[in-house]
């Protein structure tokens, strides 16, 4: 994959690649510290649809929905041999109970047999988590399972 | 009436009239900087309202209105970018130059101006107004657009070519002889390759220098350190913007950044009367014999900023919707428009109609511009030919 980088003197840097599907998308970093996604037009590359100025919690939870969907893809792949094993994502909202506490407090594996494989972290992926890592908002938790056990792992995430 | 009352009493009025100036501006989405031309025509000199009581300070905060903007200026752009920028772009900068500096000097020459009129005009016509074009691609929503490099690079170029022609063109007004001048110019661009060179390898002392993480201090340091080489610099004749200028480029960095912040406010008040005393200082009489000189050269310089646009743009593989704005983004001109007119001004070496004419030209394009940039993207769509949206390519069973 080829990035480019462009310097946009007095307002930062831009990042952005060609999409197979013909569009430009990538993100523009300025020199105060903000990130904004940019989407190029169907029909015009050069200029863009959109620029969805992002935060950086927000830039970090869209970087792991697309990191982890990659991971879920994989794993699913690796698991299709064995029949009744299912890969699923769970965020970890704001609101969840377990935010800022240690993932072995939720129990998740003694109370519904599913195994968290992995954490994706601003863009950063944390496998095999131990029960003492420590829970952010943001953070998408891919979960390997039966399809019931892991409908009770995201009613525990979700309610505690 | 005592006369600090009535300074203090006409100094509130222009500047509570100017707030709601530029509240206008924001309302209508354009640039307040006609809209303070407007406000001084209709003060000053021949104006409906005479303003006596504050001229020697608004005169002075002109002066300081200059030296700030050519040092946030300065500011804008880091050492490093200046220098990438120079090479990467050079070929449309000197096209930039030639299209653009000629139009206003030949007009100048043939109004009977003489050399000195014409590098006035010249150097009116070339510059782009960077705040203007800066907002217009911000508002617009163009920052990721493919052509904006080009545009910004653009800007940077002329940013550098300032650094330049400041000081010929004081050498120029103060009328010395051409071994003086060229003798000006060489210690002008001594500096400034000595203070590019500076910021690349030891800004950060200067930065340092200036630095502090309470902002009082690094306010009066700023303003200080702005005015103290501001002052030597018109001392040695090098123009007291060209030495703001280069601070701003000897500032890198982190430092740069909150010196932005800090000095913006302080920029726009002192730039709004910069801006004030200009209008104040022109007869509003004398504009309407030059209006027709002034659409002229509006209309043949909005020409040459978009072929200027249109040839960078197309170097650097954009498609031609994307020339055809990078074009209209350059259009705008203002506020250094309006510092070289003062500047030739204040020297009383021009005539008074080289003035009128700058402000008129000003007025038209720091409106058109803005309005280019806004309406050439379906002016081109509606031009061309309309292309059929392509089938949505997906692979496997859809």
């Amino acid at each position: 994959m080829n990035v480019d980088e462009t310097d946009l003197p007095g307002l930062g840097r831009r990042k952005d690649f060609m999409t197979a599907s013909g569009r430009r998308i990538g993100v523009v970093e300025y020199r105060e510290g903000q990130t904004e996604l940019i989407v190029s037009t169907w029909d015009d590359p050069d200029t863009c649809q959109a620029s969805v100025p992002l935060t950086a919690d927000e830039a970090a939870a869209l970087g792991n929905l697309l990191g982890g969907q990659r991971i879920a893809m994989q794993l699913s792949e690796a698991h299709r041999e064995i029949p009744g094993i299912v890969t699923r994502q769970f965020s970890i909202s704001a609101e969840s109970p377990f935010q800022n506490q240690p993932m072995g407090k939720a129990c998740i594996r003694t109370r519904s047999g599913v195994s968290i494989v992995a954490i994706m972290r601003e863009g950063e992926v944390l496998p095999s988590p131990g029960p003492d890592v420590v829970l952010h908002p943001g953070d998408l938790l891919v979960a390997v399972g039966t399809q019931e056990g892991l409908d009770t792992a995201a009613g525990i995430l979700r309610n505690g | 009436m005592d006369p600090l009352a009535l300074t203090l009493i006409e100094l509130g009025a222009v500047v509570f009239c100017l707030g709601l100036l530029a509240r206008l501006a924001g309302r209508i989405g354009m640039s307040p900087i006609p809209l303070y031309l407007v406000g001084g025509l209709f003060f000053g000199a021949g104006g409906l309202v005479k303003l006596e009581g504050m001229h020697e300070f608004a005169h002075l905060s002109g002066e300081i209105g200059v030296i700030l903007l050519l040092l946030m200026l300065g500011l804008e752009y880091t050492a490093s970018e200046l220098v990438t920028g120079l090479r990467r772009s050079w070929q449309a900068g000197v096209l930039d130059l030639l299209l653009n500096f000629l139009p206003g000097a030949g007009l100048a020459l043939m109004l009977g101006w003489g050399v000195v009129g014409a590098m006035v005009m010249g150097g009116v016509t070339y510059i782009s107004s960077s705040g203007i074009a800066a907002k217009v691609i911000t508002d617009l929503g163009r920052i990721g657009n493919r052509e904006t490099p080009v545009v910004l690079s653009i800007l940077v170029f002329e940013d550098l070519a300032m650094a330049v022609y400041l000081p010929v063109l004081t050498a120029t007004l103060a009328g010395v002889s051409f071994l003086l001048g060229l003798q000006t110019v060489g210690i002008s661009l001594a500096v400034v390759s000595l203070v590019l060179v500076v910021a690349l390898r030891h800004g950060h002392h200067v930065s340092k220098a200036v630095h502090s993480e309470n902002s009082e201090v690094f306010l009066l340091n700023l303003l200080g350190a702005a005015l103290l080489v501001a002052g030597l610099a018109a001392a040695m004749q090098v123009s007291a913007a060209v030495g703001a200028f280069m601070l701003g480029i000897a500032i890198s960095g982190a430092t740069a950044h909150s010196a932005t912040r800090v000095l913006e406010p302080l920029r726009d008040l002192f730039a709004a009367l910069f801006f004030v005393v200009f209008g104040l200082n022109t007869d509003p009489r004398s504009i309407p014999p030059v209006l027709g000189w002034a659409l002229l050269l509006a209309l043949v310089t909005a020409a040459t900023k978009m072929v200027t646009g249109y040839w960078a743009a197309k170097r650097a593989g954009i498609g031609i919707p994307g020339r055809y704005r990078a074009g209209a983004a350059l259009i705008a001109r203002g506020e250094f428009s309006i510092v070289i007119a003062g500047l030739a001004v204040a020297s009383g070496v021009v005539p008074a109609d080289l003035a009128a004419l700058a402000t008129a030209y000003v007025l038209i394009m720091a409106i058109a511009g803005p309005l280019a940039a806004r309406f050439v993207e379906p002016l081109v769509r509606l031009l061309r030919r309309p292309v059929r949206r392509p089938a949505f390519r997906t692979s496997g069973p859809a």
